[in-house]
């Protein structure tokens, strides 16, 4: 029974919607957009016409290419590390019972909690303290830190969705806890573990705030990006950006269609909770 | 203790329930927990409480800085400091307001009335967060900027004064702290939304409430911890926020975030840097507090990552 008041709710619920969603695309707009702008003079402010130049030629600003190659490899030797800690924590906390659960994931969960600012300022001053010397290494330490808690939670709530009635098969026919993990387990998680491979990859590389503080005289995309911005940022920045977003998203509709075929496999529902995949 | 090893478990060995099993059992998650809890001790523990220590030493960048446990230091950064400290919790408490009034009508839409296009919308409100976060702000600086399409459009319909603007001002701020900071406020509300009990609408419009006392008794009550969760995960990273500041307001807009980057990195008076970072951690730390008396740590870290 719809009367008209319904209708009119409806329609303005979701005129509200879209409105919404169109100020979350402005930027983007923009971002895409002004990466096509035939722009005169080092600010990229006003449309001036189509040109397709700065795609053909992403590397030719100066320093750019290499930040990039920079943020690659951190987001990179990030999820393999925070990856490979953070499946073994989802592991301990799910499959087991011990002392200091409760504890473990109160310190997983407070590092998403704390403002950036507050991660960056605190790290700083301890890297001061025991005399580092800030550069790659210490961005590193800093992306592991804080990507490792979203890996937890990712790999977790997976675990949790799986059936451990195979994982007990695998035992009562003889295998050794090594075995059943690394034959059983980890190739279950396997869509779990790249969801939060690529999420922790994602915030990574457009880690601005933390790596402010920790990364010295190397230099990030986004720390680029932020040095640009006093004299102007230049539109082969906005191809980047659109490139990494486009690559990104890419990457998790395939990793949402392979979840669901692995869903579909195991004969279990796609879990309600992560219609992401993230 | 060597009768811990005596029976000698082979790599094969299964046998149920001898004791050097059980203990080894017992220590399997303390070594799958072990890698990743030393780095968030070392790495985030340590850092967070060693503050203390670099915020109490006395001294300047070229010197050096030697501890004389100058506590004095905090009521000195907090009153010389407080019109920034002011504008945080002003611009966080306002910017999380906006991005209430604009999630939840778009949460219950994508909760009750999205039907199949649901999940496409909400992989819509998190797609623009692939991109930087700085990124997001330069383009919010081409859209707002002097002459820009917007300012344009708002003094031709008289919105905006002639030589009215946008960028540079403390609105520009406080829109682009609601702009980035909106999915954690849609997120957890949608969530809490879709877990509702539909059943218990129906029983209120059977027992003749009308729509309005419906959403006011049974849906905003059911969705508060939602709005909890929305609440906090949103003003939490803003309260921190010094990027809107710096590229979308000028230095009459800076906030305690601005203070801590510019005294660590360009002042390098690190004591004051660390003192204030240490007064936001110890708020954060009250309002979690607060928090987890309504909510669960589970369900605000779901949120979270959501």
């Amino acid at each position: 029974m719809r009367t008209t008041a319904d209708r009119i709710r409806t329609w303005l619920l979701g005129t509200w919607s879209l409105l919404a969603i169109l100020f979350l695309f402005a930027p983007i707009f923009v971002i895409v957009l002004f990466s096509f702008n035939d722009n005169q003079g080092r600010f990229n402010f006003t449309w001036q016409g189509f040109t397709l130049k700065h795609w053909k030629e992403p590397f030719a600003v100066a320093g750019l290419g290499e930040a990039m190659g920079t943020s690659l490899l951190i987001a990179l030797f990030t999820t393999l590390i925070a990856v490979a800690l953070g499946t073994f924590v989802a592991l301990a906390l799910v499959r087991y019972r011990w002392r200091g659960r409760g504890a473990t994931n109160g310190l997983v969960f407070l590092p998403l909690a704390t403002p950036e600012v507050v991660l960056g300022a605190a790290l700083l001053g301890w890297f001061l303290t025991m005399g580092l010397v800030r550069g790659f290494v210490t961005v590193l330490i800093a992306h592991v830190m804080f990507t490792l808690g979203y890996v937890v939670i990712t790999v977790r709530a997976r675990l949790e969705g799986m059936d451990t009635h195979i994982e007990e098969a695998a035992a009562d026919l003889g295998a050794g806890q090594v075995t059943t993990l690394w034959k059983i387990t980890l190739p279950l998680l396997a869509p779990g573990l790249a969801a939060a491979a690529l999420l922790s990859f994602a915030i990574s590389i457009d880690d601005f705030v933390v790596s402010n503080f920790t990364a010295g005289q190397t230099v990030t995309f986004p720390l680029f990006v932020y040095g640009a911005a006093r004299q102007g940022v230049p539109p082969q920045v906005n191809v980047f950006a659109t490139a990494i977003l486009v690559i990104v998203v890419c990457l998790m509709f395939a990793n949402l269609a392979w979840q669901r075929r692995a869903a579909r496999k195991e004969g279990i529902p796609v879990p309600e909770a992560q219609p992401l995949g993230i | 203790m060597s009768e811990a090893v005596a029976p000698a478990p082979g790599k094969g060995s299964r046998g149920r329930g001898g004791p050097s099993l059980r203990r080894r059992r017992a220590l399997i998650p303390l070594l799958f927990v072990l890698p990743g809890l030393a780095w968030l001790i070392l790495f985030y523990a340590i850092p967070i409480v060693s503050q203390v220590w670099v915020s109490t030493q006395t001294g300047n960048p070229d010197d050096g800085f030697v501890q004389t446990w100058n506590f004095s230091v905090y009521p000195d950064a907090v009153s010389e400091y407080l019109p920034q400290i002011g504008r945080s919790f002003l611009y966080a408490g306002t910017a999380t307001l906006a991005c209430l009034i604009i999630s939840f009508p778009l949460a219950y839409f994508i909760a009750f009335k999205a039907g199949r296009w649901r999940n496409l919308m909400l992989l819509l409100i998190i797609l623009p967060f692939f991109t930087s976060l700085i990124v997001r702000v330069v383009a919010w600086q081409t859209l707002l900027t002097d002459d820009g399409l917007v300012v344009n459009t708002l003094q031709a319909i008289g919105i905006l004064g002639p030589d009215g603007r946008l960028l540079a001002t403390t609105f520009a701020v406080i829109a682009g702290i609601t702009y980035n900071f909106l999915p954690f406020m849609a997120l957890p509300l949608y969530a809490s939304l879709e877990r509702m009990d539909r059943t218990l609408l129906e029983a209120a419009s059977d027992l003749y409430a009308s729509k309005i006392t419906a959403f006011r008794k049974v849906t905003l009550p059911l969705a508060a911890p939602g709005i909890f969760a929305g609440t906090l995960l949103t003003f939490i990273p803003a309260i921190g926020d010094y990027i809107n500041a710096q590229l979308l307001g000028t230095p009459n807009q800076f906030m305690v975030g601005n203070v801590i980057q510019s005294q660590y990195l360009t002042v390098r008076d690190y004591p004051t840097a660390a003192a204030l970072s240490f007064v936001v951690m110890i708020v954060v730390l009250i309002l979690i507090a607060i928090a987890l008396r309504f909510v669960s740590t589970r369900q605000l870290s779901e949120a979270a990552a959501a």
